[in-house]
């Protein structure tokens, strides 16, 4: 990979992580609204994963979707300016945190119901499947999600029909508050996949390019028409399931330790050793604030939507 | 014009749209190779091919929520729920994302899914295989809702709903399909969306009635007639879109009206549609409107007592007589 390209990787792990920053900011200034679920730690998946799509590959989230939005080119005004709610945002202020989309990015969505966007993602993929497109879809789900129907539905359906689908499993350790080991009876992700005779594979969720390169073979498979694949990330979400989470459940140490893997911090070293300047990636830090503080600027200067804007988009067809 | 029943009504104007529109894909449960536990999707698969027509596991959450991202991204899937009763195992996907991907993501994405489905007793299938849930799915803004009541209707209905642009639950009925009717071969016999139907003209009681229970209301109005009182029986056809105008526009000639569901009554069709007369037609109410529905029972195995509480003409001529 080129320096220009690692760059580019590194500040938008940044970006993803100076926004969920702001975003924490904001929500305890009350701000954001409703549910919010931050996707510090896990930066190296959603960049890892995406940047090793083609344009025309979809992505499919669940409600921890600000980081995968963000990778898949969404603006940072435009994720803020939906959080604030304004007419500006990806969904006019309709969705929120959980519910980012932008169909011209290919990303699907933020999905909230636990596991249901899994079977979205199977139709998603079948649309292209139909159509003779050499299209993936990358399916993100968490640990919690595998114990859910969808999963189990979902998986297979995609076995059978032979869909193109790369499942990843951001496997960060708890679904909601609770262990992994106390709620699901094996504990490596991608064994579940077995079961449904899929290929899968296992990476070092907090190293950048181990992700992507775990990715790129995962779309040659998926590619190549031999059916869906299954990539567990090993990965940790250093906030709480979600903003009134006061995370008892776990302790410093095991915070402090996951936080030594640092994924951004462990990719500035492999940028200073591939020879980029300690100023580049000055530099790029800089332009990430700059960009955070002009999107806070955007999104709270956007106007609020219409109250009449209630009664639109609710059918295409006949109002 | 060609006399078949319902499920050849059906399977025709599956097989028109198909020839129409290659977005089009039909599956569920066995109606492939198979051909549908009803012969409602009979010759597709032969005619259209695996690609097109596809048999699913038995798996009704992922069968819905399938439809769903195929219809998101280009697709004009029609997939069938076996029965209503397992569409609760699809409920999620029906009421949570067909009916709210539209509107939640700002109008970003389009929906253009059907979901036909078989509701109804009468099958001596006990309490979870017959239940007429109809009303709970019309409840949800963004859902559009139909159940047909005639062979012709079977047809531009379903021809309705797969050109339509939201998602749409088709709703048959389970003892129906083999009634005949004639059935216009012009394939651009397309009903419209939201739009109920006058099935008889009568001037001195509304009989309001969708699905099955049409033809309930049309044999209790014949008797009626017997005797000299004439019923209006319109049949509503979309539980959503609702459409009251012609039921207003009756009643405040009839001054009367009977609502005649399958399902139970409590917080049913007859509860919104007397609800809504109340509401708009209240100088013209002589006599407390009255709803004929199926008991408030899970429904039984016997069929004696699976008759006993599923409505019947008796039923409507007895509420009849309480509006006279």
């Amino acid at each position: 990979m080129d320096q220009a390209a690692m760059l580019k990787l590194y500040q938008q792990m940044v970006e993803i992580r100076l926004l969920e920053e702001k975003c924490e900011e904001l929500y305890q200034k009350g701000k954001i609204g409703g549910f919010m679920h931050l996707y510090i730690g896990q930066e190296a998946t959603g960049v890892g994963v995406v940047s090793a799509r083609q344009p025309h590959d979809n992505v499919i989230t669940a409600y921890r979707d600000h980081g995968i939005a963000l990778a898949c080119g969404m603006e940072s005004k435009i994720v803020l300016a939906e959080m604030l709610g304004k007419a500006t945002g990806c969904c006019k202020g309709k969705g929120g945190s959980m519910h980012l989309a932008d169909v011209n990015l290919k990303f699907w969505g933020g999905h909230a119901i636990v596991g249901a966007h899994i079977a979205l993602a199977t139709g998603i993929a079948w649309g292209d499947q139909y159509r003779g497109s050499d299209a993936v879809t990358f399916c993100f789900f968490g640990d919690g999600a595998t114990n859910i129907s969808y999963f189990h539905e979902g998986l297979n359906l995609a076995a059978v029909w032979k869909l193109p689908i790369v499942f990843v499993c951001e496997n960060n350790k708890y679904g909601m508050w609770t262990p992994l080991e106390k709620v699901s009876a094996v504990t490596q992700m991608r064994r579940k996949a077995e079961a449904y005779g899929m290929p899968h594979a296992e990476v070092d969720g907090m190293d950048l390019l181990a992700v992507r390169a775990a990715t790129e073979k995962a779309i040659a498979h998926v590619r190549a028409g031999n059916g869906p694949y299954f990539l567990e990330s090993l990965t940790y979400r250093y906030r709480g399931h979600s903003m009134g989470d006061q995370r008892p459940y776990r302790t410093a140490e095991e915070i402090k330790k996951w936080q030594a893997d640092d994924p951004i911090g462990q990719f500035e070293d492999v940028c200073l050793k591939a020879g980029i300047a300690q100023t580049a990636l000055d530099a790029a830090d800089k332009a990430v604030e700059t960009t955070i503080a002009e999107a806070v600027a955007f999104a709270e200067e956007s106007p609020a939507p219409a109250l009449d804007e209630i009664w639109t988009d609710i059918y295409a067809s006949v109002s | 014009m060609p006399v078949m029943t319902i499920s050849k009504a059906i399977a025709l104007a599956l097989a028109e749209e198909m020839e129409r529109d290659a977005s089009i894909v039909v599956y569920g449960e066995e109606v492939a190779v198979a051909g549908g536990t009803y012969g409602a999707t009979a010759g597709l698969y032969e005619r259209f091919g695996p690609q097109r027509v596809l048999d699913t596991p038995i798996s009704e959450g992922v069968i819905a929520g399938s439809a769903v991202g195929a219809a998101m991204n280009g697709l004009r899937p029609v997939a069938e729920i076996m029965g209503i009763n397992f569409a609760f195992l699809a409920m999620d996907q029906i009421v949570n994302h067909a009916a709210k991907v539209r509107s939640m993501f700002g109008g970003q994405f389009k929906c253009p899914l059907v979901i036909r489905t078989t509701s109804g007793g009468g099958r001596q299938l006990a309490a979870t295989h017959s239940q007429t849930p109809d009303v709970i799915f019309a409840h949800f803004p963004g859902l559009y809702v139909v159940a047909p009541s005639t062979a012709a209707d079977a047809k531009g209905l379903l021809k309705a709903a797969i050109r339509s642009d939201d998602p749409v639950m088709f709703i048959e009925q389970a003892t129906m399909y083999s009634e005949r009717g004639d059935v216009p071969d012009d394939k651009e016999f397309v009903l419209p969306i939201g739009k109920s139907d006058v099935k008889r003209q009568g001037g001195d009681v509304t009989l309001i009635a969708y699905s099955k229970t049409v033809g309930i209301a049309l044999k209790a109005a014949q008797q009626l007639a017997a005797e000299g009182t004439e019923c209006q029986v319109i049949d509503l056809r979309w539980l959503r879109p609702l459409d009251l105008e012609p039921v207003f526009e009756s009643f405040k000639q009839t001054n009367r009206a009977v609502i005649v569901e399958e399902g139970w009554g409590t917080y049913g069709v007859g509860a919104e549609v007397a609800t809504r007369l109340y509401e708009e037609c209240f100088d013209y109410v002589d006599a407390p409107i009255q709803r004929v529905a199926q008991k408030e029972v899970p429904l039984p195995y016997n069929a004696e007592l699976e008759r006993y509480a599923l409505p019947n003409v008796n039923d409507v001529l007895e509420a009849v007589k309480k509006v006279l």
